[in-house]
C-alpha cells in the first residue's frame, strides 16, 4: 500500500474546501483526479505536500504507513512524496542549475555524489527531456516558458525518483509535442521505477493517450463523488460532470 | 542532513550575540572631551600638520560652530536621530606609544586584528589585499607599502601622506566633498583624525586590493576618518572598506567622508562591508553613522563604482554619490542593506550628470525586519548639458516581519531631453510561496530562505570582489538567521 488518505477534511477560513476525502493509490499504480474548477483538486495536491495555507481539520494521510499529517513539506518530500506544481514558482536571482544541484545534494541518494557527478546526472536527463542547455544559465523558472516550467517539474521528478508523484495540471500550457515528449518521459520514469505511483491531477483526457491510469476519480464539491476506470472518461466526455454522481 | 542542522545551530548561536562585541584592553592617550577651537588645534598639533590643513580645519570649525548655534543638521532622512551633545564626546583617541613599525604594535591591538580575521602582521599577510588598519583614531599599521611603491601606487594612512605628499593632499582635498557640505562633512574636516590615502599613477593597474578596516575601540569616542583616493589617467584600483566596533549601551558616533578622484579612462571600486555595533535587541547602543561619501568621475571615460553591504549600525545615514563630470564617465552604486530589531537605514546615492553621454547604475536591496526602518533616498540629476545620458534604477525591498517598514524616495530630475531614465522599484514580503516549493523538494525551511534572499541579492553581491564577496555572503547568511530563526 502506498498512499492512503483517510476521511481528510479541510478548510480555508471558514471554508470548507475538502469534505471527507478517501483515497488509497497502491504502490506503481497511476491514478487521475478530474473535475470541474473549484472542486478542490489542487488543494489536495497542496494538503498531500504539506502546505500551510490550509487548516486540516481531520484526517490522515500515510505514505508507506508512515502518518506525514504533521510532517513538514521536506520531511514530507524526503520521505518521497514530490509535487509537481500546476504553476511553478518562479526565484529569481537562484541560478537553475544551483537550485538542481543543491535540491539533488539535500537527497539521500545522492548526498555523497560529487558537483561534477551531479552536473552531468542533470544533464543526461536534459538530453531525454530535450531541453537545451541555457536553462541552466537562467534563474529558477524565472522568464521561463509554460512548457518550459514543466519540464523542469519532470527532470526533477526525473532525477529525485520520488514513490509517489502528484502532477498538478502538468498538461497545461504545453504545445503537442511537448506534451508527447513529458508524457513519453512520465512513462519512461515509471517503467524504470515500477514501484513508483503517481496521481495525475487534470481537466483533460489528452494525457490518457500516453499514461493510462487505472483508476479515475471524480472530485466534486471537496468529496470523491465516483472512481472507475477509463470507461467513466468516456462518459465524462460526453454528458459532462452535471450528469457524474 | 542532522549535521548540517548542527552546523546551522552553531552559527547561529554564535551570532545571536554581535560577534565583534569584545573590548581590547589598550592603554590609550585621551584628549579631554568636547569640541572647540583648542581642540581642533591639538589634533593638528600632535599629527605636526602643516599650516594649510590646519586653516582647513579651523575653517571648518567656524562652519561647525555656526550650524551647531542654529541647529541645522540634516533634517530630511527618515529617521528618528538621537540629540548628541558634540561637547560630550572624546575627539582623539591613540594606543599610548605611536607604533613606528609593527614589531611596535601593541600586542593588544594585533590580537585585535587577529580575532576580527584582519590580516596586518607579516606572517597572516594575505597575498593579493593590502591592509590599513585604522584604531579608534590613528591608522595602525599598513601593508604591502613596500610592494606597492614599485608600481607608484602610494597607500598609507592619510597622516603619513600630508608628511610625504603634501602637494597631493592639498591639491585633492576638500575638492569633492567641501566641508559646508553638511554639518556632519564639517565636523569631519574639523576634526579628522585619521584615515587612508590612495594614490594610483598614470597607466597602473593597482596589483592588489587595497582595504582599510575600521575598528572602534575606546568607549565615549567618535570616529572621524577620511579617505582619499586619486586615480590617474588610465589607472584602476579596487578599495574595500571593513568596520566593527565594541557593544555599549551608548551611542557612539562615526562620521566619516570618503573623496574619490577618477581621472580619465580610469577606475575606481569602492566596496564596504559595514558591520558596526548595531545596538541590542531592545534599540540601546549602537553606532550612529553618518557617513558622506562622494566621488568625482573628473575625467573623460572614467568609472566610479561602490558596492555596500550595510549590515550593522544603529542608525545609518549615507549616500555614496557621484559627479559625472568627464563625457561618458560612468557611475555605479550598488547596496544591500539589512536592517533589524530597532536599527534605522536611510541610505542611498545622488548620481549627478554633467557630461554628456554619461551613464549610471542604481541597484539596490533593501531588506527589513523586526521594528527597524530601511529606506532608500535616492537622486538622479541629469543638468542640461548631459545629452545622451542614461540612468537606470532598480529599488527592491524586502519585508520579514509585520513591524518594520521599508521606504523608496526616488528623485529623478532631468534638465536635457535625450536622456533616458529608467526607475523600477519594488516591495515584498518573503513569499511563504517560495520557501515551500524548495521545502517540497526537500530543502530545509532554512536553507530554503537563505537560497531566496541570496537571490534577491545576488545582482550586488556579484558586483563584490571575490575577496570579499566570500566573506559578505557569510555575514549575510548570518545576518539573516538572526533574524529568522
Amino acid at each position: 500500500m502506498n498512499l492512503c488518505v483517510k476521511n481528510l477534511h479541510v478548510t480555508i477560513g471558514k471554508e470548507n474546501i475538502l469534505n471527507g476525502i478517501n483515497l488509497t493509490i497502491p504502490s506503481g499504480e497511476v491514478h487521475a483526479i478530474m473535475g470541474p474548477n473549484g472542486s478542490g483538486k489542487s488543494t489536495l495536491a497542496m494538503v498531500l505536500a504539506g502546505s500551510s495555507n490550509y487548516n486540516i481539520k481531520s484526517g490522515s494521510i500515510l505514505l508507506n504507513n508512515k502518518e506525514l499529517i504533521h510532517m513538514s513539506p521536506n520531511e514530507r518530500a524526503s520521505e518521497g512524496l514530490f509535487l509537481a506544481f500546476q504553476n511553478p514558482i518562479e526565484i529569481p536571482g537562484v541560478n537553475n542549475a544551483y537550485f538542481l544541484r543543491t535540491i539533488i545534494k539535500a537527497h539521500k541518494k545522492y548526498n555523497k555524489m560529487s558537483i561534477v557527478d551531479i552536473t552531468s546526472l542533470i544533464e543526461s536527463y536534459m538530453l531525454k527531456l530535450g531541453i537545451s542547455s541555457d536553462f541552466l544559465k537562467r534563474d529558477v523558472n524565472d522568464c521561463f516558458s509554460g512548457g518550459e516550467k514543466k519540464r523542469n517539474e519532470i527532470i526533477q521528478m526525473m532525477i529525485l525518483e520520488p514513490k509517489f508523484s502528484i502532477l498538478d495540471e502538468i498538461d497545461s500550457g504545453l504545445d503537442i509535442d511537448a506534451l508527447k515528449f513529458v508524457s513519453i518521459s512520465i512513462g519512461n520514469f515509471l517503467k524504470t521505477n515500477p514501484s513508483s505511483s503517481i496521481l495525475l491531477v487534470t481537466h483533460y483526457s489528452r494525457l490518457f493517450k500516453y499514461i493510462k491510469p487505472v483508476k479515475i476519480h471524480i472530485l466534486i464539491g471537496g468529496k470523491i463523488v465516483t472512481s472507475g476506470d477509463m470507461n467513466l472518461v468516456k462518459q465524462l466526455e460526453t454528458k459532462g460532470y452535471q450528469h457524474i454522481s | 542532513m542532522l549535521s548540517r542542522k548542527n552546523e546551522i545551530l552553531q552559527k547561529v548561536n554564535k551570532s545571536i550575540d554581535y560577534k565583534y562585541g569584545f573590548v581590547s584592553d589598550v592603554q590609550e592617550n585621551f584628549f579631554p572631551v568636547g569640541l572647540n577651537r583648542n581642540i581642533v588645534k591639538q589634533i593638528s598639533l600632535i599629527k605636526k600638520e602643516p599650516q594649510w590643513l590646519l586653516d582647513f580645519r579651523l575653517k571648518a570649525f567656524s562652519h561647525v560652530e555656526r550650524l551647531l548655534k542654529i541647529q541645522k543638521f540634516p533634517e530630511w532622512p527618515e529617521l528618528d536621530m538621537p540629540n548628541i551633545n558634540y561637547n560630550s564626546i572624546c575627539y582623539y583617541v591613540s594606543p599610548k606609544d605611536t607604533p613606528k613599525d609593527l614589531n611596535d604594535v601593541d600586542p593588544e591591538i594585533l590580537k585585535t586584528y587577529e580575532k576580527l580575521g584582519i590580516p596586518i602582521t607579516e606572517q597572516k599577510k594575505l597575498s593579493g589585499i593590502a591592509v590599513d588598519a585604522v584604531f579608534d583614531s590613528v591608522s595602525i599599521a599598513t601593508t604591502f607599502k613596500k610592494e606597492l611603491e614599485t608600481y607608484g601606487v602610494i597607500f598609507s594612512s592619510f597622516s603619513e601622506a600630508v608628511t610625504s605628499h603634501p602637494e597631493l593632499v592639498k591639491k585633492y582635498l576638500g575638492k569633492v566633498i567641501p566641508y559646508q557640505d553638511n554639518f556632519y562633512s564639517a565636523l569631519n574636516s574639523a576634526v579628522f583624525s585619521d584615515g587612508s590615502f590612495c594614490f594610483i599613477p598614470k597607466n597602473t593597474r593597482c596589483p592588489m586590493e587595497l582595504s582599510t578596516y575600521f575598528r572602534i575601540n575606546a568607549a565615549n569616542t567618535g570616529q572621524f576618518e577620511r579617505t582619499l583616493i586619486v586615480a590617474e589617467e588610465n589607472s584602476y584600483v579596487s578599495y574595500l572598506e571593513g568596520c566593527t566596533a565594541p557593544m555599549r549601551d551608548e551611542n557612539q558616533l562615526h562620521a566619516a567622508i570618503v573623496e574619490i578622484i577618477a581621472l580619465q579612462n580610469s577606475h575606481v571600486k569602492y566596496s564596504t562591508v559595514q558591520n558596526w555595533y548595531p545596538g541590542d535587541k531592545n534599540g540601546l547602543g549602537g553606532i550612529l553613522n553618518y557617513v558622506t561619501k562622494r566621488g568625482l568621475c573628473i575625467g573623460h571615460y572614467s568609472k566610479i563604482s561602490w558596492i555596500q553591504v550595510e549590515v550593522g549600525s544603529a542608525i545609518t545615514w549615507k549616500y555614496p554619490s557621484v559627479i559625472l563630470k568627464g563625457d561618458y564617465s560612468t557611475g555605479e552604486f550598488y547596496s544591500i542593506a539589512v536592517t533589524n530589531n530597532y536599527q534605522q537605514a536611510d541610505t542611498g546615492t545622488k548620481m549627478i550628470h554633467i557630461g554628456k553621454n554619461s551613464s549610471s547604475t542604481i541597484i539596490s536591496k533593501g531588506i527589513s525586519s523586526g521594528y527597524s526602518q530601511n529606506s532608500y533616498r535616492g537622486m538622479v540629476k541629469i543638468l542640461k548639458n548631459a545629452y545622451n545620458s542614461k540612468n537606470y534604477s532598480q529599488c527592491d525591498s524586502l519585508i520579514l516581519g509585520n513591524k518594520c517598514g521599508g521606504h523608496t524616495f526616488p528623485v529623478i530630475s532631468s534638465h536635457n531631453n535625450s536622456v533616458q531614465v529608467e526607475h523600477e522599484a519594488s516591495t515584498s514580503k518573503l513569499s511563504e510561496e517560495k520557501i515551500f516549493y524548495c521545502q517540497q523538494r526537500g530543502l530545509s525551511r532554512e536553507d530554503a530562505v537563505n537560497m531566496i534572499i541570496h537571490g534577491f541579492c545576488k545582482s550586488v553581491l556579484n558586483n563584490l570582489p571575490m575577496e570579499f564577496a566570500v566573506e559578505a555572503r557569510k555575514l549575510l547568511e548570518l545576518t539573516i538567521e538572526d533574524i529568522i530563526f
